[in-house]
């Protein structure tokens, strides 16, 4: 198999350690997420994985308590140094359960360009619907971009909630499980969405559903008891792993 | 070795793996019984390996389907996944090593009506070659062993070499006594049978080495040569 020419990482950890109080939550990870990959983190309950993606964007930093060692890199900057809002704004987070504001479907994806200081009606109208064609959502709700977001299928609310991401511009995106609550169909079309955002973003997920990473993601971290386990193209980690732990893991031998 | 906690899974599995082995049992038994029937003048015993290879058939549609039924319901993965692709690829080579020794036991039938040629011994010690490496190569899948599959390399290098010397000596044979043409040339077609017999048990050990390390070992020449762009 052969390797490309290592290029500089999009996101990058150095010896991150989590924890919360007393109790550590991430042992010394390093990892390295290439720019235009879905990168996905897979692992059994409390392995980490989650704490690991909200350190991406220094959500930790909102959790009392949480305290964080060594170094997250955006571009090769220390995330500590950045804004944090901005940050924030640079890698988004798609949440597990989709959380649309209650107000339209055009205000939700509006929302963060609004905050950004875009106030053009005509500007705002063109990046919303960029967002949502983005999204795979346009088609559907483009007759009801004035509806409440809640009036929306929770697969659809997903898709908003991934439009209001893209909105503000992002260059990751982190999404915690985005489809573990959705149908079959729906999960197919976030998935779909997956294959297409990544031409233009660099996609973090975590997920609980093997078969899932399996589908979606370019490489796979597997991730136990907080710490990285091993880390590699997925279709090595689902042929021929080189940790026992991993091979355990995929084969369906834990617990 | 811990088990999947799917135990529906596991229960598979071993049913595969018991398919497996009755299905390999069987056909390495039909190989010295298969050369027998025509060194021993047996078509009674050469009749028994016709009927035998319907439960190999058999077998073989089995043991697909439990395949295709774990792929469909287990997701299977790594060295699971591994275990499925080169059990559908094997179940094939053994089938086709029942059909070979029924191609034996088919010459045996119509050879055993003619006065017998004198190469019974060197046919035996082909059989015995190719029996043998069937054996090895099942029993390196069986206990999961990549040395056990890639040590039948030797053995395959001195069984094409019994060949070619049953081959020339049947040759030396027609060319000293013409009218035992028809009745050599049967028996060239069982020795090319048994030489068939032991290709197979080499592509079973390839196979046996892909599923233990994930690496695939087969056709080395082809991959060697720079892929088209």
């Amino acid at each position: 198999m052969s390797v490309a020419p290592p290029h500089p990482p999009k996101l990058e950890t150095k010896n991150l350690r989590v924890s919360y109080g007393s109790l550590a939550a991430l042992e010394p990870v390093s990892l390295a997420v290439r720019q235009h990959e879905v990168f996905s983190l897979i692992g059994p309950s409390g392995c980490g994985k989650s704490t690991f993606l909200r350190a991406l964007n220094r959500m930790n930093d909102v959790i009392p308590q949480s305290r964080q060692e060594g170094q997250v890199l955006l571009d090769g900057q220390p995330t500590a140094s950045l804004d944090v809002v901005d940050l924030r704004r640079r890698v988004g987070m798609v949440f597990q359960k989709s959380n649309p504001f209650p107000k339209t479907v055009f205000e939700n994806v509006a929302y963060g360009l609004r905050i950004g200081g875009i106030r053009e009606k005509s500007v705002l109208a063109e990046k919303v619907e960029k967002s949502l064609r983005q999204a795979a959502l346009w088609g559907e709700v483009k007759d009801r971009l004035g509806h409440s977001a809640l009036s929306l299928s929770h697969g659809q609310q997903q898709r908003l909630c991934i439009a209001r991401a893209l909105a503000v511009e992002p260059e990751v995106v982190l999404m915690d499980e985005p489809a573990s609550a959705l149908d079959p169909i729906a999960t197919a079309k976030i998935e779909e969405l997956l294959h297409s955002l990544k031409a233009q973003y660099t996609i973090v997920i975590v997920t609980h559903n093997m078969q899932q990473a399996a589908r979606v993601s370019d490489r796979t971290a597997f991730f136990y008891l907080g710490a990285l386990v091993e880390v590699g193209p997925t279709e090595q980690i689902f042929t021929n792993p080189v940790e026992k732990r991993t091979e355990d893991y995929v084969t369906g031998k834990f617990g | 070795m811990p088990a999947h906690t799917d135990k529906a899974f596991e229960q598979d599995l071993r049913l595969l793996r018991d398919r497996l082995l009755a299905m390999s049992a069987r056909v390495e038994a039909m190989i010295p019984e298969s050369v027998a029937s025509l060194t021993e003048r047996d078509s009674t015993l050469a009749k028994h390996v016709v009927n035998a290879d319907l439960e190999v058939d058999r077998l073989e549609i089995e043991v697909d389907e439990l395949c295709r039924r774990i792929l469909a319901l287990r997701q299977p993965a790594a060295s699971d996944l591994r275990l499925i692709t080169t059990t559908l690829k094997i179940v094939t080579d053994l089938e086709r090593i029942g059909d070979l020794t029924v191609n034996i036991a088919e010459r045996a039938l119509d050879l055993n009506e003619a006065p017998a040629i004198g190469i019974a011994i060197e046919l035996s010690q082909l059989a015995q070659l190719a029996q043998k490496q069937v054996k090895l190569a099942l029993d390196a899948f069986v206990r999961s062993d990549a040395e056990g599959a890639q040590a039948l390399l030797a053995g395959d290098a001195r069984l094409d070499a019994l060949f070619v010397k049953v081959l020339n000596d049947l040759m030396e044979l027609m060319m000293q006594e013409p009218p035992v043409v028809r009745r050599a040339t049967s028996l060239v077609f069982v020795a090319k049978h048994l030489e068939r017999i032991g290709d197979h048990a080499m592509n079973v050990a390839e196979m046996v080495v892909y599923m233990v390390r994930g690496t695939d070992i087969r056709h080395p020449r082809a991959r060697a040569q720079p892929k088209p762009t």
